[in-house]
Formats: structure tokens, sequence, C-alpha cells
């Protein structure tokens, strides 16, 4: 019989190492708390692929950024996730910062990092001429990037699915025990045996880990608050652009994103609950005053949405990546705080490895297939393919979310393609409808109608993301039947 | 596919311009719609109020949009429904997309852009807060409780006094749901006496002026708002805030026009607007390309989209049949004092009357108009009062036109 | 003596208007108003206010159609009629000015939109 490998948590982290264990002749499954892939920390970051300057060297952070950030182009072709090599610069003000600057450079040579090179003022300006005139130098990373963290978990877990995971969603786990080499997994509605268990719970891993009696490690959240600007604003900068790091993080930093908005953000804010992602005046202020410290002529007018993410850190310097000295079989993968997103895809055959040192058998699954077909397919095919769709399927001549030109046909793929879309948001997230410039002021509506006919629900069962975000109260005037 | 005419958008705008191209002698039209019927937001403005001035009665706008409906229908203009602009391009090439058809191109003679607006959502408000179910704005809400038959909520807060705003107030509370303030950021309303009247004060509906929501509360559903005051730079003022217990916050804060197919043809836009820059018959600065209605400047009633519509159509109409009237002048138009915009914004014919539509930024009381030339003063006129929520107009004729060049100012005090 | 304060809407010029009232309800004076037509509206207000009341209606079938009273009905009878309105079902043929219910205070119900 083969082996059950449990992984707790549909962030990037567990949905990559998901991925990555069905190439081997496993039994997979992979635990969601929560309605859907990517609601935590990966659904509400930066979106930036690290080069790896900044980790301390001989650290993991160090050495599965540097990994993480090269596998991260092939990985998101093959998954279909957006991916850019925009590169990015650490801009400094001052010739104190510049100093700053050129540790980066060291540390970063010194981790393997390709493509640095210190700017001064004037190579400066010719990269980036919006950038501010006060920047004296940068530190240029070109083999930094950008990507869509939530797309790239919602496709690893999908490429999971299709390689024969299972995929539990809305299945909190809320005990664990050993009977013999098994544990026994209460999640939800759920009960799930296996041989080995990972800890990918991000916010909650320490709480995962108190289940097998292990308090080794904590995880406080910090909040970062965040301003999404119009597509018009996408092009002020090419590169990210961070500032000098300090001790609260990296800056606010500006950044397009893979969809060509622009991104200001984050703050970083230590916090008590861990599921507080609310925005605040006083948050939204400061990213707004210090962001233009890098860009001056930023254009606040064109916000189109705020958000917070909330950061998973640990009190420990380093990712948490060892077995629990409470069991040698129960893997954690905590404490993935920033670079995590850039370091996921290494952390995936690291992790798998490690498992496969404590015993865990890896015979080669020969009927992987690691490409998956992306959401945007349509959107990428000429006229001609467009139109033999249509003829098709009529439902991909529907446009339903006019902002980012999503059709009819492109939902129902996503509502019935796993890990299946079944609220607004999971939607939003997978296409971006509702999304654009009109925040989905037109397209609710038939957002609801679709997924309530796909789902075969009523229109008032349909939410926004989890249980009890209901969009519609009552119908009105029930006298007709 | 070659046309005449290709109208885009199939809302009061675009029916009306289509109807009069057609009665000036155009007969190969074509109007692209994409929601599923003709008729645009008026299909889900179930209140009366529309067509006092087009029609001298009182519509419903669903009414008054199968007015215009019927005059298309009865002249045979072609119209595609279920049909989105993917783009136009400068050499007037429109790339549309439907389920019969896919995607398709017109190459056309003339194009009118009529594709109103859309609503400002909550990122641009910046509230803070949480991100739970129950935030929609009021048009989203509108078509709801209009159209699909749901209400969104029961204990509603309304931002924004606008008309829509106003209007949802009443249809909400009519069907059951109880609202329990609409909050103003301006210290005056920006809608309509009689709906702050009507929809408000029949229903003892408190508005709160120089107010807006501070904080939005609840994980999954909305569970209440932080209201308040803001000072004159419309700032909170933290010590005034107050919390209301609701499921729904609607948002109505104002429309912008929707232009993103404007821009993609080059078409340059008006900063203060939102639509193009235009010309007395509505032409933009792309000759043969036209707009009219919402998509070039929000307007207050929907007579005048209507009104507006037909310049664009009889100007389209001159242009497709090789009549267009000379450019024999050349003015640009400024708005000054209290005026915010004007439209048109550029007038190249003095050979007409021309109607310049403008908008005071804040209330005007013993307001004086003044048309200028460089220091010469063209024309004043005395109004007791204007306010934001009114569309002013005044009318220059040929003769005033003809001794004017360079530039008009039109300015309010 | 009995005072109103209300908001006349004849023009955008939105005067407040005081309406003052005898023990019987008669009129004694408006002031306020800058024009004639103020006056009149404000009487009109106090003594009969009418609103003409738009909404919608469920059909046989289930589908929605937009309604409204062909002239204002009684102010006070607004909610009254929401629940004779929200009773019926239209038939799924309507037309536009279809009567849908007769003498609804003193209106008739009429269809604003066609179903197609």
């Amino acid at each position: 019989m083969k082996p059950t490998v449990a992984v707790i948590g549909g962030g990037v982290v567990g949905s990559l190492i998901a991925r990555e264990l069905t190439k081997y002749c496993l039994n997979v499954v992979l635990i969601e708390a929560r309605e859907d892939i990517a609601t935590g920390a990966t659904g509400a970051n930066s979106a930036i692929v690290h080069g790896g300057f900044d980790p301390v060297p001989g650290t993991l952070k160090a050495k599965l950024n540097v990994k993480g950030a090269a596998m991260m182009p092939s990985l998101a072709e093959d998954l279909g996730v957006s991916y850019k090599n925009n590169g990015s610069l650490v801009l400094a003000f001052s010739e104190k910062e510049m100093e700053h600057v050129r540790k980066l450079y060291a540390r970063g040579m010194e981790n393997g990092v390709p493509g640095l090179s210190v700017l001064n003022a004037e190579e400066l300006q010719a990269l980036e001429p919006n950038i501010s005139k006060e920047a004296v130098g940068a530190l240029l990373c070109s083999s930094a990037g950008i990507v869509c963290p939530y797309s790239l978990a919602v496709a690893a877990a999908g490429n999971a699915v299709d390689n024969g995971a299972e995929l539990l969603l809305a299945s909190p786990v809320t005990a664990i025990q050993k009977q013999g080499e098994k544990f026994i997994l209460t999640c939800g509605e759920h009960t799930v045996e296996a041989d080995y268990v990972l800890n990918c719970a991000g916010i909650r891993s320490d709480e995962v880990a108190r289940l097998v009696g292990d308090d080794s490690f904590s995880i406080k959240p910090r909040a970062g608050e965040y301003l999404l600007l119009d597509k018009s604003e996408g092009e002020t900068v090419s590169h990210t652009i961070f500032q000098t790091p300090n001790e609260m993080g990296k800056g606010i930093l500006v950044t397009p994103t893979v969809h060509g908005n622009l991104l200001v953000g984050p703050t970083a804010l230590n916090i008590e609950d861990k599921a507080d992602t609310s925005t605040t005046r006083e948050g939204l202020a400061f990213v707004r005053s210090t962001a233009m410290r890098s860009v001056p002529n930023l254009n606040f007018r064109a916000v189109i949405t705020s958000f917070t993410g909330v950061r998973s850190v640990p009190n420990e310097e380093d990712f948490i990546i060892r077995f629990s000295e409470k069991d040698a079989k129960f893997l954690h993968v905590a404490g993935i705080e920033s670079p995590g997103l850039s370091s996921a895809p290494a952390i995936a055959p690291f992790a798998v490895q490690l498992l496969a040192e404590a015993g865990l058998p890896l015979e080669k699954n020969e009927a992987f297939d690691g490409k998956r077909k992306s959401y945007h397919w349509f959107s990428s095919l000429s006229m001609e393919e467009k139109n033999a769709v249509i003829r098709e399927n009529p439902a991909f001549g529907r446009v339903v979310c006019r902002c980012e030109t999503v059709t009819e046909g492109e939902i129902v793929d996503a509502i019935h393609r796993a890990p299946k879309a079944t609220t607004l948001d999971g939607l939003k997230h997978r296409l971006r409808s509702g999304m654009g410039r009109c925040q989905g002021g037109f397209c609710t509506p038939l957002l609801v109608e679709i997924l309530a006919r796909e789902l075969g629900i009523s229109p008032m069962e349909v939410q926004k993301s989890t249980l009890g975000s209901n969009l519609l109260i009552e119908k009105t005037k029930e006298v007709a039947e | 596919m070659k046309k005449d005419l290709v109208i885009i958008g199939g809302g009061p705008a675009g029916l009306a311009a289509a109807v009069a191209a057609y009665d000036s002698g155009v007969r190969d039209i074509l109007i692209l719609e994409r929601d599923t019927s003709l008729g645009g937001i008026l299909q889900q403005c179930i209140h009366n109020g529309f067509g006092l001035h087009r029609f001298g009665e009182e519509l419903t706008g669903p009414e008054y949009a199968a007015r215009y409906a019927k005059q298309v229908q009865e002249r045979g203009i072609e119209s595609l429904c279920g049909t989105m602009v993917l783009s136009v391009s400068p050499d007037k090439t429109v790339t549309a997309m439907n389920k019969q058809m896919g995607i398709f191109t017109l190459e056309a003679t003339a194009v009118i852009l009529a594709m109103g607006c859309r609503e400002r959502p909550r990122g641009a408000l910046n509230i803070p807060g949480t991100r739970p179910a129950g935030i929609f704005t009021a048009g989203t809400a509108q078509r709801f409780v209009n159209m699909e038959g749901y209400l969104p909520g029961k204990e509603v807060v309304i931002l924004g006094s606008g008309d829509i705003g106003l209007i949802m107030a009443r249809r909400m509370t009519l069907e059951g749901a109880k609202v329990k303030a609409v909050c103003e950021l301006m210290p005056y309303s920006g809608g309509l006496n009689r709906n702050i009247v009507q929809c408000l004060q029949d229903f003892d509906i408190p508005l709160h002026l120089s107010t807006t929501v501070s904080r939005i509360h609840g994980k999954e559903r909305v569970t209440g708002v932080s209201i308040a005051g803001v000072d004159e730079r419309l700032q909170v003022i933290p010590e005034t805030e107050t919390y209301i217990p609701c499921d729904t916050l609607l948002l109505s804060c104002g429309l912008l026009p929707e232009n993103e197919l404007t821009k993609s043809a080059g078409i340059p836009l008006d900063g203060i607007t939102g639509g193009a820059t235009v010309n007395q018959n509505r032409e933009t600065a792309l000759e043969g390309v036209f707009a009219c209605g919402n998509v070039l400047h929000v307007h207050d009633l929907v007579d005048f989209v209507s009104e507006e519509a037909v310049l664009a159509g009889n100007a389209a109409a001159a242009y497709i049949q090789g009549n267009a009237p000379a450019k024999d002048a050349s003015l640009t138009v400024k708005a000054a004092g209290k005026v915010r915009y004007t439209v048109p914004q550029r007038i190249d014919s003095a050979s007409q009357e021309v109607a310049l539509f403008f908008r005071v930024g804040s209330v005007a009381d013993n307001a004086v108009l003044t048309v200028k030339c460089g220091e010469k003063v063209l024309l004043t006129k005395k109004k007791r009062r204007m306010t934001p929520g009114e569309m002013e107009s005044v009318r220059l004729s040929a003769k005033l036109l003809a001794e004017a060049e360079g530039e008009l100012t039109v300015s309010v005090d | 003596m009995k005072t109103t304060e209300l908001t006349c809407i004849v023009c955008p010029m939105g005067c407040t208007l005081t309406v003052t009232q005898d023990e019987e309800g008669k009129i004694l004076s408006v002031t306020g108003n800058t024009c004639p037509r103020g006056a009149v509206y404000g009487e009109n207000e106090l003594l009969h206010p009418v609103r003409t009341l738009t909404t919608t209606v469920r059909t046989v079938s289930g589908k929605l159609l937009p309604v409204k009273t062909d002239k204002p009905i009684p102010k006070e009878h607004l909610f009254d009629a929401m629940e004779q309105v929200n009773r019926l079902a239209a038939p799924d043929t309507a037309k536009i000015g279809d009567v849908l219910l007769a003498d609804l205070f003193g209106a008739n119900l009429v269809a604003t939109a066609d179903l197609c």
C-alpha cells in the first residue's frame, strides 16, 4: 500500500509541496481550513520574487530564496501562471544608505544572486525616470521578478489534484492523534489517516504544532497594508522599487504587478488577532506618504482598492523547516515570512527530501504531468482560435467582467476545474473578474447568477468568500409561487 | 464589414443618436449594446421623473427607454445586443465580440461613443476597515432589487447623497429594509431637493452632511460602520466617530464616464469631465468620432442626454454625407471661477447658435454668469442659485460667436 | 396653532417653508417661499400629500416586472399599497401600460415595461 502524506495548509507552500509529492507514488491529501486555496498570507502580499541579496548568508532563507527565484520562471510557465522578470532596485537616499546598498551587494554576491550591480544617481534616473531625484544610487538586481501568488498556489493545488492528490477544503484540523505508526487527523467533517504530516499552516502553524504537543515555536501576526492602483498607473515604474530596509521590514515598495497594476505597500504593524485583515486610516496614509519618497508623482487618485495581508512572523530568525521534536514523521514548514513566496518553489523539493531522509519511500510517479492550462488560456489565443472556441461554446463570446474582459466560458471553466471556484473571491483570484476599475459594480449580479446556476444553489447562498459572507439577504415579494 | 455609422452603447444616448442620424438620412447604422436588451441603465431605474423636458410627462426609466427603443425599431435600425466592443482604433475600426458571431470587426465611416458611465467604487474612496460582503455601489444594489428581485441587505447605511443613493434609500425601505442613515462628505447634498424630500424625509431617514464612513466593520458580512464628521479639508475628525450597526453599506459617491475605448482610440480626454474633449457637434479630436451622454460628461437628467445625442447623431450624419459644416472658427472654451468645466470645450464653426453646458463646483447664490473673450464681456446672465448637482447651460448666438476669437472664458461668481 | 417646516421641491432653490395651521388643520400661512408656487406646494404638501408609487411585481412564473401607479396616491398609504402589490401575480404577457390592479388607493397599478 502507498504511504499517505497529509499536507496541512493550502497556501503557496502547502500547495507546491502537495504538487511535489504527487511526483512520487504516494497518497497525498492537501487539507485547507478555508473554502479556497490561498486565502491567508499567499492571497495578500507584495507578489515579489526577491533576488535573494537580503537574507543572511548560510541561512535557509538565503539558500532557498536564491534557488526558488531561479526555479520560479519555469515553474510559473508549467503551471500557466503569470511571471515577469522585471528586476528590482533598492534605493539609497544618503551616503549612509549607499553603504547599506553596498553591503547588500556584497551579501548578495555571497548568496550567489545573479544580476547584481550598484548604480549611481545618473544610471538610476536613466533606468527609472519617475524615481525621486533625491535618490543618490541603488542596488539593481536584474534577476528579481514579480508573480501572481494566488494563481501560483491555486494552480499548484489544481495540478496536485490533476496528478491524484485529494483536496479537502473548509476542513480545519482540530485534532491530531497517533494510533500506532499512523496519524489520525480530525479536520471538519473528515478524518484523515496519514503516515507523514507536513505542517504548512502559515499563521496557524504554531497552533497546529501544539496539536501534537509541540510548543517549540510561536507565530505572531504582522499586518501589512497595501494600495492597488489602476492599470493606467502600471507603467509608472518598471522595476520593483524598494527602500533601504530597516528593522521593521523592507520599507514601502512600489511595484508593477504581473497584471499591469501598480502595487504600493506594505506597512509593518504587529497585531494581536491573526484574522484581522482590516486596513486603517493611519496605515494607508503612511503607505502614501512613504511611497512618495521613492516615486514623488504617484497618482493616488487612481487607487482601486486597499487591503491588508497578515505575515506569519516566527520567534526564530530563519524559516522553521524541521521535524517536530515530538514526532519524527511530523515536519514543520513554518514561519515562512518574506522571502517565502520567492523560496516556495525550492521549499517543496527540500521538504520532500527531508521526508525521504526520514524514511518516506520515493518511488517515481511515471504518470505525473506538471503542466497545467492557464485560467487565461482563452485570452492568449489568436482571433481565429478564439472564434473557433466560441463556435464550439458560445459562452466564450459573452463578456461578463468588462473591465478585465472575462467571458462566461472562462468563469464556468474556473467553477468546474479543480480546485473549484465556488465564491466571488474564488473567481476573482483565478480570473480577475471584479478586480478591475469598477471593482465588480457591473459584473457582481451576473457572477452571482452564474455561480448559482453552475453550483445548483440559490443566489442567496452565493458567498463572497467564507461561509456567512452571503451577498443577498432575501428574495422580495415571495408570493407568486 | 463596412458600416456608415457604428454606435457603441444602446442606452438613452445611443438610441437617440441613432434615431437622429436616421432622420438625417443615414440608413447603414449599427448599434452595439453589451446588455441583453436595449435601454441601458434606464432599465433598472424603475422610478419616475424622466422625460419632463423631452416628452412633457413624467415617465419611469423603462418607459423612457421603451419610447426610444420603439423609435429605433420603427425605423428598422439594426442593433446587436449581448455584444461587447473590445477596441476602437484610430482608423475607426471597431472590434467587438458576441456569442453568435464571435470576434468581428467593423470599418466605420463614423463612430458615436455612447458607453455611459460607471460608479465610483469603494477602493477609490479609501474607506479603512475590513472587506466583508455587504458593500455595494447603489447601482449594483439597484440591479439586485429591481431586476433580480433580491434584497442585498436589511439594515443599510448609505454613503453619498447622489440621486441614485437617495432613490435606493426609498426603494429598499419600500421593500422592507431599514435605512439608518445617509452620510454626505460635502456640506451640501449632491442630489435633487425633490429626492431628499421624497426619498429621505418621507421615510424619516436622517441625512448627515459633512460626514463620512470612517471605518467598515465585520469579518464575513458587514456588521456595522463607523461614521464621523469631517473638517473643511474633508478629513475625518476622530472624536466625532460613532458606530452604527448595519449589514449593508451602499456607496453613491459619484459617476465616472467610461472611456476605456475612447482612450484605446487615442482620443484626448478632459481631465475634469473624464470624457473626450469635443466641439459644438460633440465631435472628438478624432474626425468622424463623436461622443454623447454620460460617457462625455455626467448629466443630471436623461432628457439632456437625449438632447445631446441628437446633436451628435445629426453631426455624424452630416459627416457621413460629406456636408459637415465648414470649420470656420477656432475658439477654445475655458472654465473659470466656480465653473468646473464646459462642454463643448471648443467651437470650430460659428454659423449656428451653440449651447454651452457646465457645472459649478460649489453652491453659488445670486450667481452671475459671465462669458468673456479676452477682456471683452460677451454676455452676462443672473441666476438665484446654481448647485453642483445640476447641469447649467448658456446659449451663445451665431452673431455673438462671430465677434469672438481665441479663447472664451465662462465664469460664475 | 401648529407650524411645520418643509423643503420646497418646486425648483432647485429648495426654500425652507414654514406652514402655520390652526387646531382644525386649516392653513393660516405659508412663509419662507420666494415665489407663489412655493405657497401652493406648502399647502398641498400639508393637507393632502401624494406620491407616485414605483416598484416591481412578480409574474405568475416568478419574473420581475416594473410597475407604477398611474397617478399619485396619498402618501400615508404607500406601505399599504406595497402590501397589496407584493401579493400580486402579474400575467407573464404584461405589456407597458397594462392595468395590473385597479383602484389602488384611487390609482391604477400599471406595467412600465414589456415582458419579453
